[in-house]
């Protein structure tokens, strides 16, 4: 299979298994890219997903970055409309129907099973890119207080992206 | 019931190139902000339940919540506007980062910084997760999920679809009994 296919095929697949938002899929991007088809190392995802994070827009946007280091503009394309497609029609489908259950047993029952799944998966992503990303004291110290800082303030996020990228100009990190 | 208001392809896409650039590492509060309290193109109610439509459906979320209201006020071609509008300025900026990163990213100065963004990019994902677990710890049954797709996908490194397909079912049954047994 062309690496374009396997792009598209894959990130098709993702788009679907996507509950909870492109940052529940994480994990299996990493699988793919990183130990399945050696795409990147370890490291340069971590740097992709810090890059992605600091690009304003939605959490999706790393596929398209994840596309571009592997296939370039092509590659970055077919990421994009792979993971857009399948979901977007998905629900373009499903929100008729959605007006009609509203209210019903089976929204709340899908809402409530549906619910620790992606919630597992989201710290699932945080533990992988933790894995990637800190490889000194100091970068697992400036990951901890990162998630203080969000717990117990309302600090925005790229005030911390800026002060991040300070601490590793600085060398510290 | 309140009457119904144009909302024009022009205006999605605006709307949404907007929402798009307003956040960082994910815009589902900008989204809301700027769809319910500044243009009112939505109420507060029909924005949550769409959410929670979103939320539910696979996908990445701001980009079902775009599919939603542009077909709500334009049909097929409004959603694709609205997804254009949230993905066209964002996808010219991300892969001039990764042209940039291609060309410099080697530098070690470079690498120092995306280190300590990255660092940083991992609080952020961990600290969302934890947000989102708060809200389950009154039910620890369903927490144990988490825990189990947790250890699966970062200790076993299994793939999500088996992962997703083995606990799914019994999240939902889970949660059909308590339902059942709450009513």
């Amino acid at each position: 299979m062309s690496v374009l296919t396997e792009i598209i095929v894959r990130f098709a697949t993702l788009s679907l298994l996507a509950f909870g938002g492109a940052s529940t899929v994480l994990p299996e991007l990493h699988r793919l890219a990183v130990e399945t088809h050696h795409w990147m190392s370890d490291a340069t995802f971590a740097h992709l997903v810090a890059i992605s994070q600091a690009t304003p827009g939605p959490n999706s946007i790393i596929f398209t970055l994840v596309g571009w280091q592997v296939a370039g503009l092509a590659g970055a394309l077919a990421a994009t409309l792979a993971m857009c497609a399948p979901s977007s029609l998905l629900i373009f489908i499903f929100m008729r129907f959605w007006d009609r259950i509203q209210g019903t047993r089976w929204h709340s029952i899908i809402q409530t099973g549906i619910s620790p799944l992606a919630i597992g998966l989201v710290l699932a992503s945080g533990c992988i890119i933790t894995r990637g990303a800190d490889r000194s004291w100091g970068a697992c110290a400036l990951t901890a207080a990162t998630v203080l800082a969000v717990l117990t303030s309302r600090l925005n996020p790229l005030w911390l992206i800026g002060i991040g990228a300070l601490l590793g100009l600085a060398g510290l990190i | 019931m309140h009457e119904r208001q144009q909302v024009s392809h022009g205006e999605l896409f605006r709307g949404f190139n907007k929402i798009a650039l307003s956040g960082f590492g994910g815009v589902m509060s900008w989204a809301r902000q700027t769809v319910v309290e500044e243009r009112g193109w939505l109420s507060s109610e029909e924005f949550t339940s769409l959410f929670g439509l979103c939320q539910f459906m696979p996908g990445p979320n701001t980009l079902n919540l775009a599919v939603c209201i542009g077909a709500r006020f334009q049909g097929a071609t409004g959603a694709l506007v609205s997804l254009l509008g949230l993905l066209f300025v964002p996808f010219l900026i991300i892969i001039s980062f990764g042209a940039l990163y291609g060309e410099f990213g080697e530098i070690p100065l470079v690498q120092a910084m995306l280190r300590g963004i990255a660092a940083v990019a991992a609080g952020l994902m961990l600290a969302m997760g934890l947000r989102m677990a708060a809200d389950l710890v009154r039910r620890p049954l369903l927490l144990v999920f988490s825990a189990l797709i947790l250890v699966g996908v970062v200790f076993l490194s299994w793939p999500l679809l088996a992962l997703m397909a083995g606990l799914a079912p019994l999240s939902m049954w889970l949660s059909a009994r308590r339902y059942c047994r709450a009513s």
